[in-house]
């Protein structure tokens, strides 16, 4: 066991892409903690979704043993976080649970917007900060360039940055160095009262509910009750132990340690992220500041394509939010998709990464309908209410006006695409706050309506800067907007799945455009279909689909009317994949594809 | 699979009672000389045919189904296949006069054969005319030799127009065949080709829309993008253009795909789609058969040399007799009887279903369908318009469902 002052907690953080996992693999492996053979790429993105896409989701803690220079073998607790904006909330709670953090820049990309966010938030939290230029294998690097970004962007010195390929292992020596030389150790008394964070809380298949905990002073122990401050529930814990990264058991933590504890807790949500663990027996006075806890931000309605996988889809998503406390469910029933549930995200790559869960995972198709935010709407009898499905806005004369939650975004963007990217703000309602000049990037900050940024925004962005412009943001309140909601009709029938809200100014667009996609989408029929967009009760956009001119069947196969029958059979089956509205059918992939965001064509 | 079960043998009274219902009675026979890329009709090429064996496995067969109908009024007798003009027209006379032995063939009957065109086959029409067989219809296809090639066919167009000339000097009536909306077809060829065609029409014309039918060669062309056939719009022009030049003919379609003079319609066809009995005889064929008041649905082993070994060890080559439940009947009779340009018989579907057509479909859909053109309905028949028999699938669809 080593001792408190040889402890060394860190968080590797950066923006997507940037290399946090390949570093950790590397300091891992120099560390000798897993045996050669076992070695894989970014080892600690553990979840099918993870490797299949190359990114972190969530955030992964190792405990790893480190001979260094000195002789002294130290204790280094190492935290892989995510760089993808919709999953900050792990960022913040691991930087909560270090003394320091590695702030790796990718030595050719420089500082992005998640660079910028993240160590921002380090700062904040008081750490002691070490710059790790990475990927300087790359032709295309320029350390020198990027050392002075991070002086000119962030303020932080940069002059004993650290130069590492983690892709190649260059630089991984000194880097260990600096983290036992220029990172403090944890501090706390291991012989006070216990007070302990708790940093985050999953579901196990084997070990049931995990808590994983740093502590802060004091010493937790096997068969030591603990009692959980935010609710005062009591537990005895039945493991201690640290992930190495596999789990073994330590049977107790000390100050500025970092492990689980298993406790007998049914469900995560009996944990409270950010809670203080103490002593039931002799419990600390005063709480840890904790953590806000993470609000969904993006709001969708998935329906199952089967209606009969109703069940199916209620049961999965309870197993998923066994083991993400930030996915929110309801049911909900719609009048054109039937029963489904209206679902909270992080945003909308935690929303696709549901979907596509759900999909693999459990096998079930899904028609989501398009994200939305939530709204507050005053009503006239003095009410607020939170408008979370645009279908559950009341009648326009109830309301008096409806608040739209906005964000504070941060834009990098070279120099070349700067015009096209103010442009796109500005169409989406957003007001500039600030525009500065780091070498030949800009970097812009501008308030934006939520609304329009779950919208297909980011697309957008993406496409207009040819992949180079990074964005990141923050809630920035709820500010009054000239919101309606846009209705879809066909043949004279609300498609309630479709309604959403929009600014007044975008929304004869939006319907133009809705209608158009559905002219393509739903195949002609026996008869004329009038596809109409409205705006209370008003109609703004128009399309007609012809009847069919011809359908029939030329051959009738000598006497094999069974087949002709069973095909007809097989039809009336096929209907099950069809929602009729009238007289009207309409497949479920129109429904899938026109509600898909994007704003392009 | 539903297994063989046949009903219980019927007594004479009852077989004196169905004594007076009509049947038809169906011949496939299942070998071509080769197999066309198009076609998914139960057809095999084989080197070598015992025609005696053949013709004595359809006798056991018919007698087979003598048993189970009884006494009754034979209607037609029509032979397909595959290639009937490959029978020698013994085998043909064979199964005639047995027909005749075990019902009795009236005076008149319609008795068709269909013929392959080359000029081998033309040349047994006599014989066939001597068997007993009293129409032809030809599987002409086209009036194009490119075309022809590319639907694997193994005779030209002249071979194709020397075949109908032969058919009429030999035959009171006749028919022939044509498949259009073929790859690269344009409106204006179709207009050309049918404009041909029409002149040496008879009394019957089957003017085929070309189907891709899957588990054919076209079917793996088409879905590989190599093979386009004129659909959607197009293949609407193509249909229409059809209906309005065979109007103007005298030869208006009397069903979808099937033309004729009035009165020269083929008796054969119209028992399947006016939902009438017919026993299927030979590989593959199937048999709509009402025994005691059940309809019956048969459907015989399709592999040659299986069917052949079920006949010998049971008498018949049926592996199906399923009972068609009183819901599918009206659905099959509904089906059927709307491809005719007359509909259907209220009163026979009453008698066929045991239930009036107004209770069983939807009437709110029947009154739309009325509206907007595509069905029409007196007190005695129900028929789909033009416009509607032009969208059969989506109306009965409609209906149906
Ligand atoms: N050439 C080169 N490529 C690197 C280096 N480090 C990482 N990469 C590559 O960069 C990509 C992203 O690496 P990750 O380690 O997954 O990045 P990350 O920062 O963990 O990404 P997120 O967790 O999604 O934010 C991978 O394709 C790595 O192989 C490096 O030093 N040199
Ligand atoms: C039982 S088939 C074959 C008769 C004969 N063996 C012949 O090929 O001439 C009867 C008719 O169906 C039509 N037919 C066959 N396959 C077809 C397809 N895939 N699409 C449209 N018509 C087809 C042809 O016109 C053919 O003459
Ligand atoms: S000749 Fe007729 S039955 Fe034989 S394969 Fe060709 S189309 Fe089919
Ligand atoms: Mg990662």
């Amino acid at each position: 066991m080593s001792e408190q002052k040889h402890i060394r907690n860190f968080s590797i953080i950066a923006h997507i892409d940037h290399g946090k996992s390949t570093l950790a693999d590397r300091i891992i492996q120099k560390c000798g903690a897993v045996e050669e053979r076992e070695m894989k790429e970014q080892m600690l993105d553990n979840m099918e979704i993870e490797r299949e896409r190359g990114i972190t989701i969530k955030a992964q803690t190792v405990r790893l043993k480190y001979k260094a220079k000195d002789g002294i073998e130290y204790q280094l607790n190492l935290m892989d976080t995510p760089g993808h904006v919709d999953f900050a909330y792990e960022v913040s709670r691991s930087l909560a649970a270090c003394e320091g953090a590695l702030l790796v820049v990718d030595a050719s990309q420089g500082v992005e917007a998640q660079t910028l966010a993240n160590v921002y938030q380090a700062i904040d939290n008081n750490l002691e900060i070490v710059p790790v230029i990475n990927k300087i294998d790359l032709p295309a690097a320029e350390p020198e360039r990027v050392k002075r970004q991070i002086e000119d962007v962030i303020g932080l010195d940069a002059s004993n940055a650290l130069l590492v390929s983690a892709k190649s292992g260059i630089g991984i020596d000194e880097l260990l160095e600096a983290i036992v030389t220029r990172l403090p150790p944890p501090e706390g008394d291991p012989n006070a009262i216990l007070k302990a964070l708790l940093v985050d809380s999953w579901y196990d298949a084997y070990l049931g509910v995990v808590i994983l905990v740093r502590v802060v002073e004091g010493t937790v122990r096997v068969k030591d009750k603990l009692r959980f401050m935010s609710n005062g529930a009591a537990y005895e814990a039945d493991r201690v132990g640290v992930f190495t990264p596999k789990h073994v058991l330590t049977g107790e933590l000390k100050p500025g340690e970092i492990g689980f504890i298993t406790c007998g807790i049914k469900n995560i949500h009996e944990t409270k992220i950010g809670d203080t663990i103490t002593l039931d027996r002799t419990p600390c006075a005063e709480r840890l500041p904790g953590f806000k806890p993470s609000v969904p931000m993006v709001f969708c309605s998935l329906f199952p394509v089967d209606a009969s996988d109703f069940e199916k889809l209620r049961d999965s998503l309870g197993k998923l939010a066994l083991n993400d406390a930030s996915l929110h469910h309801e049911p909900e029933n719609s009048t054109a998709l039937g029963m489904g549930f209206r679902c909270g995200f992080l945003g909308l790559l935690h929303l696709e990464i549901i979907q596509e869960r759900l999909l693999r995972e459990y096998n079930l198709d899904l028609i989501p309908t398009a994200p939305s935010v939530v709204y507050k709407i005053f009503l006239t009898n003095g009410d607020v209410m939170e408008l979370y499905n645009p279908a559950d806005l009341p009648d326009v004369v109830r309301i008096t006006k409806i608040e739209e939650p906005w964000i504070k975004a941060t834009i990098f963007v070279p120099d070349e695409y700067l015009g096209s990217i103010l442009t796109l703000c500005q169409e989406r309602r957003g007001s500039q706050v600030e525009l500065t000049w780091v070498g030949s990037r800009a970097m812009a900050v501008y308030r934006l309506p939520l609304n329009e940024v779950v919208f297909d925004f980011y697309d957008r962005l993406k496409s207009l800067s040819r992949g180079y412009a990074s964005m990141d943001y923050v809630l920035d309140g709820f500010s009054e907007g000239e919101l309606v909601r846009l209705n879809i009709l066909v043949n004279g029938e609300n498609l309630d799945a479709l309604s959403m809200i929009v600014h007044r100014s975008q929304a004869e667009r939006r319907g133009r455009q809705l209608c158009e996609r559905l002219k393509e989408l739903i195949p002609r029929q026996l008869f004329k279909i009038a596809v109409q967009a409205s705006i209370g009760g008003k109609i703004v956009a128009r399309e007609d689909i012809s009847a069919l001119r011809k359908d029939v069947t030329a051959k009738c196969y000598g006497g094999d009317i069974s087949r002709k029958r069973k095909l007809l059979d097989k039809q009336k089956e096929g209907k099950k994949k069809m929602r009729q509205h009238g007289n009207v059918e309409i497949p479920q992939s129109a429904f899938i594809e026109a509600l898909r965001m994007s704003d392009d064509k | 699979m539903v297994q063989y079960n046949p009903p219980p043998q019927p007594s004479p009274a009852t077989s004196a009672g169905e004594g007076t219902k009509q049947l038809a009675v169906y011949i496939h026979w299942p070998f071509c000389k080769f197999k066309c890329p198009y076609c998914d009709f139960n057809s095999h090429v084989r080197e070598n045919i015992q025609h005696q064996d053949w013709a004595s496995a359809y006798l056991k067969e018919l007698a087979h189904y003598r048993t189970l109908t009884g006494e009754r009024h034979i209607e037609s007798v029509f032979f397909g296949g595959g290639t009937p003009s490959l029978m020698e027209p013994e085998t043909v006379e064979k199964v005639i006069d047995a027909i005749d032995e075990l019902w009795g063939i009236p005076q008149g009957t319609e008795i068709t054969l269909e013929a392959n065109p080359t000029s081998v086959e033309a040349g047994k029409l006599e014989g066939f005319k001597s068997a007993g067989v009293n129409r032809v219809s030809l599987g002409v296809q086209s009036l194009r030799d490119t075309d022809l090639k590319k639907l694997g066919r193994q005779h030209s167009a002249a071979e194709g127009i020397a075949a109908v000339k032969l058919a009429a000097k030999i035959f009171p009536r006749f028919s022939f065949d044509l498949i259009y909306a073929r790859p690269d077809q344009a409106p204006a060829d179709w207009k050309q080709e049918l404009a041909e065609a029409l002149q040496y029409a008879g009394g019957h014309l089957s003017l085929y829309q070309l189907t891709i039918e899957e588990g054919t060669q076209f079917h793996t062309l088409h879905a590989r993008g190599e093979l386009k056939v004129p659909d959607g719009d197009a293949g609407a022009t193509l249909y229409e253009i059809t209906q309005e030049m065979t109007e103007a003919t005298g030869l208006p379609a009397y069903e979808i795909s099937n033309h004729a003079k009035p009165g020269d319609e083929s008796r054969h066809n119209l028992v399947y789609w006016r939902y009438g009995d017919y026993a299927g005889v030979g590989p593959g064929a199937h048999g709509r058969l009402t025994l005691q008041n059940e309809k019956r649905a048969t459907r015989a082993h399709r592999a040659p040399e299986l069917w052949m070994e079920r006949v010998r060890q049971n008498g018949h080559g049926a592996h199906e007799m399923e009972v068609i439940t009183a819901d599918q009947r009206a659905r099959e009779m509904l089906m059927m009887g709307l491809r005719l340009m007359d509909g259907i018989d209220l009163a026979a579907f009453a008698t066929e279903t045991g239930k009036d057509f107004s209770a069983i479909v939807n009437l709110k859909r029947v009154k739309v369908l009325e509206e907007e053109g595509l069905l029409e309905e007196t007190s005695a028949r129900v028929a789909a318009t033009r416009a509607g028999r032009q969208r059969l699938n989506a109306v009965l669809a409609y209906l149906l469902s």
